[in-house]
């Protein structure tokens, strides 16, 4: 028998071609005849081009066409808004600049030099106009959002107002997060080839590939299956290439008037300008608790922006509304809409800003009540849903609490602020709840076992950097009963099944469940040829005692090892080289009547320096239960890379706004500050058993975002617990320390 | 395309000749000049490749260390001899860039740094004293975090980068340089320039001299120097404040002082204003803040850069007493 593989630690399937610069992204796939695409953006904010001169552009060496509202093809399909994660664009339909970095013109030539030259050429003359830059000066303009991922933007449950009036301790506060970029490695690139046949074959560095079909299929008026999106490797997206942006649908627009394949990459100052980001907010949190500690009124008001032109909102309040058990229960979000780009999904949108300001709330009632903060969760611990009474499908955040807290050395720490120091430096400990939904969407898969003894899996889907090759490898082996090696994954392609946009932390749930269903059932197709044919020696068993020992490449009898028969034998009496079976997989029934969320803790150690304010942290422990663990060391890396995340969140990510236009003054690598290695120290992740039978076909509840979740608040209770200064608006830097 | 004319030269007198077009540039690591090129600040017609001119030597000379300008801020800063004699120049520069980039930066490009400010690297503001004399400052009432509070003009208030030459302030280093009048010795605090009425101007080298080497005295204070440096990450960023600071105390009183500041103002800056605070007197830390108040003095702060003066006298104070032994 092949012995499984799922949850094992292997290595990445594709680790070797991506440190060999062998895995084509995007950018890299080689295109006969192509031309490069440069976007001119706005430099200023907002206003109207009363003129755009492209004369020296269109005669600068190389030029084949200077794209702008002046000669743009008119695509009635642009002004269209799908539903969902899709985005409205601006592609040259009007000569209105909304938010500074806009696309204004698109400069296409035969080198990417002289595409780079000729856009340095392009002398826009904008007519400014007043612009709306301040969240807060826009605040009496506040409106609720139509929706946050399909939920209602307010929620009430219980009666706050009496309860809060009635508690004994209460916490009011406001609370607020910048604007945040996500800034992966590779910039956002998008190759567009005409076939001829009026049909386009777009590669694109995307998280996405459907949604990139269906906007394009859109703005062109064209069918979806005449548009093709590829998609083999992503560095990185955390949200910004979740959404089909401008710079993908001007690609097909400048290769449909050139004639010829056309290349578009952003450049990393243009990052910051037009493909999303993650909007402020100012959270306004009142807690209000009993005698015993218990919390009898929970209040989450949430104000971010949007642009002008569309809505996003970022989702905070979500996670009061299900964390801690509390029968008045009152949550609101409210957008106002800025002349900035339309901000997106960022890292756990919500749940990462959210927890935030929710769970230094809840630190600073622990500290109002004289309880530990850990004693506080415990106290207030949500034996099931406070959203909708639900049963949870599973929920070992007990455990996390527990194995983290011990693992870190919560117990020997001293409860008074300022009470550690160790030389300059005042050490504070600080710890927070991490949660994030586990999410399922409809998703499709094909398995194809193959007369050699191999198996191929396909599925549209994405790997963004996270693993995806390697853990549906795993999944189809063991439920193909075949050994990894005999098992290849194949993705990135809208000829192959769709699946649903890598977001939100449901590809392992989604792509996964379908991954397996497809699997067994070409297995069991295998099985039923063998037992249902008088020419096999498996003939007449039960379906139930045959094994797939795919290591020797044959079907087994489970009671007598001595019969058998090969794969090929098998697959070749359909008189094909192949069998297949394919599975679309809806969310799992049990989902309906469960609440599904993954959980953990995490545990934060804090120096800071007393005289300069400069922190650093230097232990982190935490605890997440997620379900099953697919892959234990890819599994780690995501929980580490969302931690890693937190940190930035915390102390050193901020996208600044020039008050005058809008536009981002930070917009490199050396002045938007990610943390590099030296901000990260050892991170300890346990990862928790949990068993969960209803969440979906694999028992995995996604785990690339929860890592981001609850950090901030653990780093800036530390903070509170180094140095008695609670600081409310984030990032933490020094100047907030002094 | 914008194109210029590369010239690979492996002389001085060559480099020297090959600047004769007024907007020739050398290029030596290039880890700032392509930067530019790339966002379209500089546009050079010529880049005269200096990488092949034998001046990478560090040599101890019986008045002190010769550092070629072309030794590479690793080498430099890894170096024996700057690690016991001018530990501030070697923590100055570990502190800087991240390691790749000290691979290849070198001793004359850190002191031709241009400054970091956001508004003179981004052509989508046409307002840029420095980029373009006599179009004004998009900084002054932009996002102002990054800028100087000492030596600013109201034409300019973009802080110097480096975290090199602050050192080479603190060790009284002289600049050498080489022209078509011949070679002529700078003293590095007169090396830079402060913006005034013309920020276009940086430094006194005239456009057709070559920095050829540096000399740092071996001095008492030199062996007793540190630099603390305080940004928004704990690598690869720069200087919300620094200092240099060197002391020789003798029989208990600093006998000699250095104070040099980073990240504060438009160009490396000495304060003899701190330094006449301390000589003579007995290393204490209420000496250190008094020092540091009157480094700070002349301060003159925007919105967004007002927190610099007290984490500037902070950091000014936390360097002395690193040095001072009160640490």
């Amino acid at each position: 028998m092949t012995e499984p593989v799922t949850g094992k630690g292997i290595d990445r399937l594709d680790a070797r071609l991506k440190v060999l610069g062998k895995a084509t992204y995007a950018a890299e796939f080689a295109t006969a005849n192509i031309a490069f695409g440069v976007i001119v953006g706005a430099g200023g904010g907002k206003g109207t081009l009363s003129a755009l001169d492209t004369a020296a552009a269109e005669k600068a060496p190389g030029v084949i066409v200077v794209l702008s509202h002046k000669n743009a093809p008119k695509l009635p399909g642009a002004a269209k808004k799908g539903e969902g994660i899709d985005r409205v664009v601006q592609i040259f339909q009007d000569d209105q600049v909304r938010y500074s970095f806009q696309p204004i013109a698109l400069v296409v030539a035969d080198t990417i030099e002289h595409a780079r030259y000729a856009a340095s050429l392009v002398k826009p003359t904008v007519d400014a106009a007043a612009a709306a830059i301040s969240m807060e000066a826009e605040r009496p303009r506040a409106y609720p959002p139509r929706a946050l991922n399909g939920k209602p933007a307010d929620s009430n449950k219980g009666d706050f107002d009496r309860a809060f009036a009635g508690a004994k301790t209460t916490i009011e506060q406001t609370y607020s997060t910048p604007d945040e970029h996500h800034n992966p490695m590779e910039m956002h690139a998008t190759i567009a080839v005409w076939q001829g046949d009026g049909k386009v074959t777009v590669y694109d560095a995307t998280q996405g590939i459907s949604g990139v079909q269906k906007k394009i299929a859109t703005v062109f008026d064209l069918k979806p299956d005449d548009v093709r999106v590829i998609s083999h490797y992503v560095g990185g997206g955390f949200g910004s290439k979740g959404s089909p942006w401008s710079h993908i649908l001007l690609a097909v627009m400048a290769a449909r008037v050139t004639e010829r394949p056309v290349k578009v990459m952003l450049t990393r100052q243009q990052m910051f300008g037009f493909v999303g980001h993650r909007p402020t907010t100012s959270q306004k949190i009142a807690l209000g608790a009993d005698a015993a500690g218990k919390l009898v009124a929970l209040r989450h008001e949430t104000l971010s922006y949007t642009s002008q032109f569309d809505e996003f909102a970022e989702p905070s309040g979500l996670c009061s509304r299900m964390l801690y058990a509390c029968d008045n229960i009152r949550t609101a979000h409210r957008l106002v809409k800025l002349d900035i780009s339309t901000p997106t999904f960022t890292r756990a949108p919500g749940e990462a800003t959210g927890t935030y300001a929710l769970e230094c709330a809840m630190d600073e009632l622990a500290y109002a009540l004289d309880v530990d903060p850990l004693r506080l969760r415990l106290d207030n611990y949500a034996d099931k849903d406070p959203e909708d009474d639900k049963p949870w499908s599973s929920k070992e955040l007990r455990a996390c609490y527990k194995q983290a807290a011990e693992k870190f050395g919560w117990q020997k720490r001293k409860k008074q602020p300022r009470s550690t120091r160790d030389g300059r430096w005042l050490v504070g400990m600080g710890m927070a709840t991490a949660t994030y939904p586990a999410n399922q969407r409809d998703a499709s898969a094909v398995a194809r076992i193959k007369a050699d003894g191999t198996a191929l899996v396909q599925a549209g889907s994405q790997d963004i950097g996270t693993g995806t090759y390697t853990i549906m490898t795993q999944i189809a082996a063991d439920a193909l009963g075949m050994p990894i090696e005999k098992v290849t994954f194949e993705l990135g392609d809208t000829k192959l099944p769709p699946t649903p946009v890598s977001g939100g932390s449901a590809t392992a749930s989604s792509t996964g469940s379908a991954v397996k269903l497809a699997c067994l059932a070409a297995r069991g197709q295998l099985v039923e040829l063998a037992i249902t044919d008088a020419a096999s020696p498996l003939h007449g068993l039960a379906a139930g005692d045959v094994d797939v020992d795919g290591g020797a490449g044959a079907l087994v009898s489970k009671k007598d090892k001595t019969k058998r028969e090969s794969i090929g034998d098998v697959v070749r009496r359909t008189g094909k080289e192949e069998l297949s079976a394919r599975s679309d997989t809806k969310p799992k029934e049990d989902r309906k009547s469960h609440s599904c969320h993954s959980f953990g803790a995490q545990f934060v150690e804090v120096r800071v320096d007393e005289a300069t304010g400069e922190v650093r942290v230097s232990r982190v422990v935490s605890a997440f239960a997620a379900g099953k663990i697919l892959n234990a060391k890819t599994a780690r890396s995501q929980f580490v890379g969302g931690i890693v995340w937190g940190i930035g969140l915390a102390l050193t990510e901020e996208s600044v706004r020039d008050a005058r236009n809008g536009r981002v003054v930070n917009h490199s690598l050396g002045d938007y500050h990610v943390p590099v290695n030296a901000d990260v120290p050892a991170i300890d992740v346990i990862m928790v058993d949990e068993n969960d039978p209803f969440v979906n076909e694999i028992g995995a509840k996604g785990i690339g975002e929860i890592g981001i979740t609850g950090i901030g608040a653990a780093i800036a209770n530390a903070v509170y617990h180094a140095t008695g200064k609670r600081v409310r608006d984030l990032p933490i830097t020094v100047d907030k320390l002094l | 395309m914008q194109l210029f004319k590369y010239l690979r030269v492996v002389d001085q007198a060559k480099a020297i000749e090959a600047m004769t077009p007024p907007n020739a540039r050398f290029i030596a690591g290039g880890t700032l000049l392509v930067d530019l090129m790339k966002l379209g600040v500089e546009t050079p017609s010529d880049v005269v490749d200096v990488n092949g001119v034998p001046l990478d030597a560090i040599t101890k000379l019986p008045e002190g260390l010769k550092v070629g300008a072309m030794s590479r801020n690793s080498d430099l800063a890894n170096h024996p001899i700057v690690k016991a004699s001018f530990p501030v120049l070697s923590e100055a520069l570990l502190s800087g860039a991240s390691p790749q980039l000290r691979n290849l930066a070198t001793l004359g490009g850190n002191l031709m740094q241009r400054p970091r400010c956001s508004y003179f690297r981004d052509l989508a503001y046409d307002a840029c004293n420095k980029r373009k004399p006599g179009s004004g400052c998009a900084a002054m009432s932009g996002w102002t975090r990054m800028h100087a509070v000492l030596g600013t003009s109201d034409q300019c208030i973009a802080a110097h980068p480096s975290d090199m030459c602050v050192a080479l302030v603190a060790l009284d280093a002289t600049v050498y340089v080489s022209g078509a009048k011949g070679p002529r010795a700078i003293p590095i605090a007169d090396f830079h320039v402060t913006p005034g009425t013309k920020p276009e101007v940086e430094t006194v080298l005239a456009h057709d001299e070559i920095i050829t080497h540096v000399i740092i005295p071996d001095t008492a204070f030199a062996r007793h120097s540190r630099y603390v440096k305080v940004r928004d990450r704990a690598s690869y960023a720069f200087a919300l404040t620094s200092a240099a600071v060197a002391l020789d105390v003798q029989g208990g009183n600093i006998k000699q002082a250095r104070v040099a500041l980073g990240g504060l103002s438009t160009k490396p800056w000495r304060s003899k204003e701190a330094e006449e605070k301390l000589v003579g007197q007995r290393p204490s830390r209420d000496l250190f803040r008094v020092a540091a108040e009157a480094a700070l003095a002349g301060a003159v702060t925007k919105k967004d850069n007002a927190f610099k003066v007290e984490l500037g006298k902070r950091t000014i104070v936390r360097a002395l007493e690193l040095v001072g032994g009160l640490s």
